[in-house]
């Protein structure tokens, strides 16, 4: 695709000027890195970085109707989320059970809620939940909110740091508990995050994106690119769509069970699909033993059949690769498995996950004391 | 961005770079260029010492937090020695791909490396690749 194609965001100058790596993801010219991919991630689980996503599509469905269409699309249960502000993590499936997206709900007031959805599968989700809401809600109105900007501010520091940049906006958000949002004028503040950190994620009319990115990097917020985004989620043990999660894939196969709700008659889309097909596989943790890097497809061998990485890379708090993959059920957190890494059969552990949350190792007890290569100082 | 390339020394088009040493051998890293493009680099897998490679032959492997690259022999012969030094401080090719050198080679004929590209045609290809 040529360069002229991509999208930008109302950060791009921004990101131009601070000598970003820009890169294609999803159609849109973002920032990979600043300069050192591993510095930013550190930044995030020592004190705070931001993130401009203002690729990722907020829709807004307003108007009778959105409970029950999210009620059907949702393989989570809106229900859960009564209270204005009140965030919920779902996937969104097909008929055949597989993953059209995973998102975030929230349900805003009178009715409306809000979706934050993935940039490379927006049109296609929106697509979808119209054809949905024409017999199920006809009366409803999707609004895509192209206008908004998306920061977000992540790190053990970030919310005293985004208080620090923001004075005014301290009364609206110091109360949020994790997974709640608040509307502060016309901004949208939550406290939800893709890195294992507390933060906030800012949703922000796309004029006033430059402004607020530069009062947060003046009061010591790191820039940083979508690059530690993916190996603070990837340690965070957090899905990717695309890698993780797949059209074609169980979410009961995505380590994402936990949030799909049965625990009612609820209809939703997929779930007779997911009925009739149990979990024959799971996604789990690795770690690797050997030296090297794990990648996503490379085939993992276990005493109970064959599996697949989804997502690997090199781990920066860790300090060795880890890996999510998808494997037999039978195999278990604490076995020895091997991993077909370009023509090297190298030696790994399947772990729970997450790696990390809050800075710290969640896996030191599964992996041999002695062996720390390349730890992080 | 702009990446060094030092005139002295030869290259090839998938980004090694290759110093003869008055000793007959050739020491051989990656470019500035590459260690640029690859991101934080956090393993190299070096080559067997002792190997005897043709040039082009995939000798070993560099992964960034990005992404794996290939290392190719740039001559044909013999490995003869890698950078240990390296190890656990990778780093050190993203500060200084010319002072970090990956592995050494005792080229079967030296006059093959007038084949290897100068500064200015390689710093030509980088550039248009980039």
């Amino acid at each position: 695709m040529a360069n002229s194609a991509l999208r930008t965001t109302p950060l791009h100058g921004v990101h131009r000027a601070a000598g970003a790596r820009l890169v294609d993801f999803a159609g849109w010219k973002m920032p990979l890195h600043y300069g050192s991919q591993i510095e930013e991630h550190h930044a995030v689980r020592r004190a705070a970085g931001m993130f401009d996503v203002s690729h990722m599509r907020v829709v807004d469905l307003v108007g009778e109707g959105a409970r029950l269409l999210l009620a059907h699309a949702l393989a989570n249960d809106i229900g859960k989320i009564a209270t204005p502000g009140r965030a919920l993590y779902s996937c969104m499936l097909n008929e055949r059970g597989g993953v059209v997206d995973d998102l975030i709900a929230y349900f805003l007031d009178d009715g409306a809620f809000r979706l934050v959805v993935n940039a490379g599968t927006a049109d296609k989700d929106v697509a979808w939940l119209r054809q949905l809401a024409a017999t199920r809600a006809p009366r409803l109105t999707l609004i895509e909110r192209t206008d908004l900007a998306l920061v977000a501010v992540q790190g053990p520091e970030a919310r005293a740091k985004a208080w620090t940049a923001f004075p005014g906006l301290v009364p609206a958000v110091e109360g949020l508990r994790p997974f709640s949002a608040a509307f502060f004028r016309d901004w949208f503040v939550s406290r939800t995050g893709y890195t294992g950190e507390d933060g906030y994620e800012m949703m922000i009319p796309g004029p006033h994106a430059q402004a607020a990115w530069s009062a947060l990097e003046r009061v010591g917020v790191k820039p940083c690119g979508l690059g530690a985004r993916d190996t603070l989620r990837l340690e965070a043990g957090m899905n990717l769509y695309g890698q993780d999660l797949d059209e074609d894939t169980s979410p009961l196969e995505s380590g994402v069970a936990w949030t799909v709700d049965t625990s009612s008659e609820r209809d939703f889309v997929g779930r007779a699909a997911l009925a009739a097909r149990p979990p024959e596989r799971a996604l789990r943790g690795l770690v690797l033993l050997d030296a090297g890097v794990l990648r996503a497809h490379q085939t993992v061998k276990t005493a109970h059949g064959d599996g697949e990485t989804t997502s690997g890379s090199f781990s920066p708090t860790l300090g060795r690769s880890i890996a999510l993959a998808r494997l037999p059920a039978a195999v278990s957190p604490g076995d020895d498995v091997t991993v077909e890494v370009r023509g090297r059969t190298l030696a790994a552990r399947v772990v729970r996950h997450p790696f990390v949350r809050h800075g710290r190792s969640r896996v030191d007890s599964f992996l041999p004391p002695t062996s720390t290569p390349g730890a992080a100082p | 961005m702009t990446t060094k390339t030092p005139a002295e020394l030869k290259y090839t088009e998938s980004h090694e770079w290759v110093r003869l040493e008055s000793d007959g051998t050739a020491v051989v890293g990656i470019t500035d260029f590459a260690q640029e493009a690859l991101g934080d680099i956090v393993f190299v897998e070096f080559p067997v010492v002792g190997r005897k490679v043709k040039a082009g032959d995939t000798v070993g492997v560099v992964e960034s937090v990005k992404a794996a690259s290939d290392i190719y022999a740039p001559l044909a012969g013999e490995i003869v020695a890698v950078n240990d030094g390296l190890t656990d401080a990778w780093e050190g090719i993203n500060k200084d791909a010319y002072g970090a050198w990956l592995f050494k080679m005792k080229p079967a004929d030296r006059s093959e490396a007038d084949k290897l590209l100068d500064a200015a045609t390689y710093a030509k290809g980088a550039g248009a690749a980039a």
